[in-house]
């Protein structure tokens, strides 16, 4: 992948539609060798993004989902224990030191995300998604990672990488991220797609949504994410949403104001933004959809 | 562009030009004056890609740029009027907004802070008034008035009419010590609660390889420590300028104990604080502060104030153990429904919210005013704090979050 046109289309040949500035930062990814570090709203698209990036290269997606309390046995490696343990007992009367190399060595050893996406032998996209959700400790440490892409292991020594993954993390904005981690990565705000992009996503994945229903629901959805919500919906929402208006067998969404307001549950996610949007507000905000 | 590889050589970047370098570096101190993180690594991958042909093609160079300088939101929203005003000499649509403006130092409510500073005893502090409120000029008198027939309780004595600096000054003392209590209880809580906890099997069988792996001595996994936080919102309108400067030394005597503490004022519209505020010195905080507030004094809007706390701050200051203490009147000028909406949605983020009002105890007082009607079903506690008294008497309750 060379070019921004380039990696457009083969994101988009991957289901993804990018804009030009994503494309732009995925050939400095790869120009520069840093991470990618995406944030904004939940829900639109940032994992996808990634996702994509994997099947544009024709490669392994390794994802590490973050939470709080993740700490470094789960992200880079753990020992099987219940192996150990057997191994012990099996050995039972030998020296004690000669089992502890044994069971210490590379066979006990179980790979977590980070040592899997370092020790590939095609280079991986590494998706750390929402960082945010980590705590400080693991952030600092990931920090060591991602700019030496080694590790070490008490009880082995260093590993190095055989190659360097693409990383991608994301962030919801949880939590305020280190300067340190920040600088580190190349920074993509990703917001809603603008109508036109929403409508070509939804004629990417969605098998059966003509031009003419996917640019409707494309302004509709955007008329919804106007509204005062609680939860404004995602690109994952309207795709399920066009999903369901075409299994519906909706063309128009003027022939069917009962059907779209009934099927408004894909979008809209909580009693209170159901029942904020009424029949009226459908009616006025399909009355904008030319 | 591909073909300059990852780490460009000095070689590369000599061949870009002497003028564009100083260019870029011009650029690049424009972005660092704006409040980008911007460290050499940056500038020297930057010079790559211009030496790489991004310089000939403006609309990518400016994207490329933006992935690269940016690391925040702020940074990528006002990056673009930033390189068009550098590179093609646009003019930028919105100023980025940068602290301290000469406008600040004229609001009222803030100079009135200042006066109660320097010259506690000084009639023309306050000039807005709370309804119903002393004439400033009796204010200095009628404290002192009190003073003597009170003066062995000085925890009894209206914030309004504290005008003492001295009195001041253990009004602080008593915020620091409120909030150093609230502190050591926490921890006793948090070692009482830390029966039970997980093994730690890697520690364990590594310690007992010894043994045959018999596990004798049994390692246990150490709890992630989460302290609670602390959020005040304080309001710093007119109606409210005779207690802001109490509550303000008491914020600062909080933020001062406490490491999980954020500190906002708003009046019109919110402004975070907690750096300022972080200061030592209570006067060279204060003086921070006031550059920090803009347009006070043209009433309160709370609800917009706290929609874009929700909106903005929130989800960075707030985790599940936060106690949120907004100190205000709730006189509100703006939409009392707004107001209610946005109690609504930070009630439910944070585990408590603790109103202060220190009109409460004015006698007559109901909380009649629309802006407090809408806020009251979202709040945890509903207190008066006009006194050192009420304050200590809030002890317990925040103890126990």
């Amino acid at each position: 992948m060379k070019t921004r046109e380039q990696i457009a289309q083969a994101l988009a040949a991957c289901g993804y539609i990018a804009d030009a500035d994503l494309a732009t930062a995925i050939s400095l990814m790869q120009l520069l060798k840093r991470p990618l570090l995406l944030e904004g709203e939940a829900g639109v698209g940032k994992t996808e993004v990634a996702k994509a990036l994997a099947a544009a290269h024709a490669t392994e997606l390794i994802r590490l989902q973050c939470y709080e309390g993740l700490d470094q046995s789960a992200a880079l490696y753990e020992w099987n224990y219940q192996r150990q343990l057997l191994s012990i007992q099996a050995h039972r009367g030998e020296d004690a030191d000669a089992i502890e190399d044994q069971i210490f060595s590379e066979k006990y050893l179980l790979e977590r995300p980070l040592l899997a996406a370092i020790r590939r032998d095609r280079p991986p996209v590494l998706l750390i998604d929402e960082i945010d959700r980590a705590d400080d400790e693991f952030e600092a440490f990931l920090l060591e990672l991602l700019s030496d892409f080694q590790v070490s292991i008490p009880e082995l020594g260093t590993i190095k990488a055989i190659t360097i993954p693409h990383v991608v993390l994301t962030s919801n904005g949880t939590r305020e991220l280190s300067d340190a981690l920040r600088r580190r990565c190349l920074y993509h705000y990703v917001d809603y797609p603008d109508v036109d992009r929403e409508a070509r996503i939804i004629m990417a994945r969605i098998d059966g949504a003509g031009a003419s229903l996917a640019l409707q629901i494309a302004r509709l959805v955007e008329g919804i994410r106007k509204e005062e919500l609680r939860k404004v919906p995602g690109v994952a929402e309207t795709l399920d949403w066009a999903a369901a208006l075409v299994g519906l067998e909706v063309r128009d969404l003027h022939d069917a104001p009962e059907l779209v307001h009934e099927t408004l549950m894909c979008l809209l996610k909580t009693r209170e933004d159901r029942s904020r949007v009424t029949r009226e507000v459908t009616e006025r905000l399909l009355g904008k959809v030319a | 562009m591909s073909c300059c590889g990852a780490n460009p050589s000095y070689d590369e970047l000599d061949e870009v030009s002497r003028l564009v370098s100083a260019k870029l570096a011009a650029f690049l101190r424009t972005l660092r004056d704006n409040g980008f993180a911007i460290g050499l690594h940056e500038g020297r991958d930057a010079a790559a890609l211009m030496a790489a042909g991004y310089a000939e093609k403006p609309g990518l160079l400016r994207s490329a740029f933006k992935h690269l300088f940016s690391a925040r939101k702020s940074d990528w929203e006002k990056f673009d009027g930033l390189f068009d005003a550098f590179w093609l000499g646009r003019r930028v649509k919105s100023r980025s907004v940068t602290m301290g403006s000469a406008k600040a130092a004229d609001s009222p409510s803030l100079k009135s802070l200042r006066d109660n500073k320097s010259q506690p005893a000084g009639g023309e502090a306050a000039t807005d008034q709370i309804p119903g409120g002393d004439a400033p000029e009796d204010r200095a008198g009628e404290g002192r008035m009190e003073g003597a027939s009170v003066a062995s309780n000085l925890a009894e004595i209206d914030f309004r009419k504290m005008a003492d600096p001295e009195q001041i000054e253990q009004a602080h003392a008593v915020a620091a010590r409120l909030a150093k209590s609230m502190r050591t209880r926490l921890t006793r809580r948090d070692l009482a609660r830390r029966r039970g906890y997980r093994l730690d099997l890697r520690r364990t069988i590594h310690g007992n390889i010894s043994h045959g792996g018999v596990p004798i001595s049994l390692v246990k996994r150490r709890r992630k420590e989460k302290p609670l936080r602390l959020v005040m919102l304080l309001d710093a309108s007119g109606s409210m300028s005779m207690y802001t400067g109490v509550f303000l030394r008491f914020i600062h005597g909080v933020l001062d104990e406490f490491r999980e503490a954020e500190a906002f004022l708003f009046h019109t519209r919110l402004a975070h604080v907690s750096d300022a505020m972080k200061e030592k010195d209570p006067a060279r905080a204060l003086d921070r502060l006031s550059i920090m507030a803009q347009g006070a004094g043209g009433g309160t809007m709370i609800g917009e104030s706290l929609q874009t706390f929700n909106r903005w701050h929130a989800a960075r200051v707030i985790h599940s153990r936060t106690c949120v203490m907004i100190v205000s009147d709730g006189y509100e000028t703006g939409d009392a429904a707004l107001l209610g909406r946005e109690m609504a949605a930070l009630a439910r983020r944070c585990r408590r919210i603790v109103w202060l009002n220190p009109m409460m105890a004015w006698e007559g007082y109901a909380p009649e005013a629309a802006g407090i009607k809408a806020a009251l079903p979202h709040v945890d506690l509903y207190a008066p704090a006009h006194t050192l008294k009420s304050l200590t008497e809030l002890e317990p309750y925040l103890a126990d979050l």
